[in-house]
């Protein structure tokens, strides 16, 4: 008895394999104290920390939404900056050897040059190898206004002369895929935001009063929340965006395809929810609470939606890439964003067409983009359910 | 047991009503009455009898009463097999969209079977020799499986096709058996070409399968009663699959039901990307070509085929584990 208080206190665990350490397995090492010190949200940072595809999922999400925020800066060109001679360019890798053989430590392209075969009148593009043009960070380039309020005229990489330099290729206009790509990460990863929000909202509300309540009106939300699982979602997306007025500007669909996708995701979280508060609710608190003589109201709101909120912060986790996939879908099927707003979707339904991937496959990049985007969410959300409540595996 | 089938048969009808509601919402919400436009533009091309015509239609649509006659016409028509009149193609739906729908449920069905067929060896396999090399792989393919949706997946497939091929794949029958009557030719024709559309639809959910096997699996062969099992002498691959795998089996059945949905969704954007002709593409169409009682249509036989799916998963279900019956 006394080796165990005392090993207790200098934290190790020296007696007894079958007793339960005192500090949970986080994966550091702290004395008892310490770790009964931590905070709700710190344990479940330590524990999130532990997983290493969930960091790495974390750390990709985050590098896309930077790139998305900052799409002045880290894109060579504008949405829409067209280059009439270098239609359907392919792909222009930095180099590092030139033709002669030569290393050179900075990075360089070679202009790629428009030329059409006389006789077939095909068009293909030739490396002119005379000339390098080195790629300079924070290079000069076309001016631009940074969330339409700051004027600057760097971008994050650049070649500082006329050429063009298609990192990712050129489309039908000639316009930058990389560009486009990281404009169009505007709309793809934020549409998902918005709609998961109003989901929660709505969700996690009716979710807890559902569960809280009981009878009838429990009764009357499952069955609703029945109804919307009922029906295959892409079909109905597919149906209910096929009905906004073409008259409506971009802006409008945005939000209307935003709202479309929210209507679908808040049925599954209602029902999480709902099924974590009838377990809550018979918890000696909650009775402790009422006998207190606590209105609903705060219960629902202090004690049961709080308890809720790491199980809701994971779902939305693992409902933004459905939303962005559900968005994706709708985009590249051509009921969805409408042009000149830029999704990547819509990148992708300028590639649909056999033809069109058979010569210039480089134009399915938008696609390898949003698998990723989608891997990363789901990494980060399995990491992020791990760590917030261990006991659920 | 036939307790349990009549209630969740008397449940089902309330639902397939709501449903309908939703979905001739869904009809009734663009703007206009068609047959208006569809006289001015018969009309035009010289079709005098273009009024006659449409009345018998706005008649038996009640176009021209309030609101919840139409639905009452429409839905009374529906159950009795009239589903409208496709204003594209000019013909009754029911014409067009029998072999479309019978496709879509052929591709589903597969799909589900594939994913289950596949999912279960591998889950076995991945829980019974964990941490091995065998079990990673799987692990990461499942991951990635999760992660990628299909027509993506399609897209990029196809450009590989087109270089490793060189012609881009698609279509589920070869090109002279499309029109033919069904023969078993034809069927040999069709399983050919199934296996690529059922693996881009199934891959998620066969991921999914996999790891909450493999999760159940690995929960049980720590259990008590398997080590008994194998204290007694019985045999190893006896106690995996006799005893531990029909144990972890009973909570996957009740995914089946959740399952059928996104595999209908997934079937339905790759038979678009791959030109099947099952429901997506001809969907896609009436839903750009306004053609409302075509699209309602889909929508209401998709629904009802996942009604339909979900209560077969529920008797499956039942049978499986009687406590559910008794809910």
């Amino acid at each position: 008895m006394l080796e165990q208080a005392k090993s207790e206190a200098i934290g190790q665990n020296l007696v007894g394999a079958d007793e339960p350490s005192p500090v949970p397995d986080i994966g550091e090492d702290l004395t008892l104290e310490e770790w009964a010190r931590l905070s709700q949200w710190q344990l479940i940072w330590l524990r999130f920390k532990r997983s290493r595809p969930a960091v790495i999922g974390g750390t990709l999400v985050i590098l896309f939404y930077l790139g998305a925020l900052f799409a002045d800066f880290a894109a060579p060109y504008q949405l829409d900056t067209r280059f009439t001679q270098s239609l359907y360019a392919p792909p222009n890798p930095p180099r590092f050897i030139d033709a002669a053989g030569e290393f050179h430590l900075r990075p360089f392209i070679y202009e790629q040059k428009q030329t059409i075969n006389r006789e077939t009148l095909e068009i293909s593009f030739e490396l002119d190898t005379s000339v390098r043009y080195p790629i300079y960070l924070f290079a000069r380039g076309d001016p631009y206004k940074l969330w339409s309020l700051f004027p600057a005229d760097r971008h994050l990489f650049g070649v500082e002369a006329e050429v063009p330099f298609f990192l990712l290729g050129s489309d039908r206009q000639g316009r930058d895929l990389l560009s486009r790509c990281l404009f169009g990460a505007r709309i793809s990863l934020t549409v998902g935001l918005l709609g998961v929000f109003i989901g929660i909202l709505l969700g996690s509300v009716l979710g807890v009063i559902s569960g809280y309540y009981g009878g009838l009106v429990d009764d009357m939300m499952q069955r609703f929340s029945e109804l919307l699982l009922s029906i295959p979602h892409i079909p109905l997306w597919m149906a209910l965006a096929a009905i906004l007025p073409v008259t409506w500007s971009p802006i409008r669909v945005y939000f209307g395809i935003t709202i479309i996708l929210s209507l679908l995701s808040w049925g599954s979280l209602a029902r999480q929810v709902r099924g974590k508060t009838l377990a809550l609710r018979e918890e000696a608190y909650t009775l402790a609470a009422r006998a207190a003589g606590a209105s609903d109201w705060w219960i629902i709101s202090r004690h049961l939606l709080p308890n809720n909120l790491s199980h809701i912060i994971v779902i939305a986790t693992l409902s933004i890439p459905y939303m962005i996939l559900g968005e994706t879908a709708l985009s590249f099927l051509g009921l969805g964003i409408r042009p000149p707003m830029t999704s990547w979707g819509v990148l992708l339904e300028e590639a649909q067409n056999v033809k069109t991937i058979i010569f210039y496959p480089w134009l399915i990049i938008p696609a390898v983009l949003v698998i990723l985007i989608v891997l990363g969410f789901n990494f980060l959300g399995d990491g992020l359910r791990d760590a917030a409540d261990p006991y659920s595996k | 047991m036939i307790n349990f089938i009549i209630r969740r048969l008397l449940h089902t009808i309330p639902l397939f009503f709501m449903i309908s509601i939703v979905v001739f919402a869904i009809i009734s919400l663009p703007p206009g009455d068609y047959l208006t436009v569809r006289v001015a533009e018969l009309e035009r091309q010289g079709n005098q009898n273009a009024e006659q015509q449409l009345q018998g239609l706005r008649r038996r649509y009640g176009l021209d009463q309030p609101i919840y006659v139409q639905y009452w016409l429409w839905i009374s028509n529906f159950v009795q097999g009239d589903f409208g009149e496709s204003f594209d193609y000019n013909r009754p739906v029911a014409e067009l969209i029998g072999d479309y729908i019978f496709l879509t449920v052929v591709l589903s069905v597969a799909t589900l079977l594939f994913s289950w067929l596949v999912a279960i060896p591998i889950g076995v396999y991945s829980a019974t020799h964990q941490y091995s090399l065998g079990d990673q792989f799987f692990s990461l393919l499942s991951f990635i499986g999760l992660g990628t949706p299909g027509f993506l997946l399609a897209l990029i497939l196809m450009v590989i096709s087109v270089y490793v091929f060189g012609s881009p794949i698609g279509g589920l029958f070869s090109a002279d058996m499309e029109s033919q009557p069904w023969s078993l030719a034809k069927v040999l024709d069709l399983l050919q070409h199934l296996w690529l559309p059922i693996i881009l639809i199934g891959i998620s959910g066969t991921a999914e399968l996999v790891r909450i096997m493999r999760g159940n699996l690995l929960d049980i062969l720590g259990q008590q009663y398997v080590q008994s099992a194998r204290g007694r002498g019985l045999a190893e691959h006896k106690v995996i699959w006799k005893h531990a795998v029909r144990m972890a089996i009973n909570p996957l059945i009740s995914l089946i039901g959740l399952q059928f949905p996104s595999i209908i969704s997934g079937s339905i954007i790759i038979s678009i990307v791959l030109g099947l002709p099952t429901t997506g593409p001809f969907l896609l169409r009436a839903l750009r070509a306004q053609d409302m009682y075509f699209a309602g249509s889909f929508l209401m036989l998709l629904s009802l085929m996942l009604i339909v799916g979900n209560f077969l998963a529920d008797l499956a279900l039942a049978w499986v584990d009687p406590r559910i019956s008794y809910e």
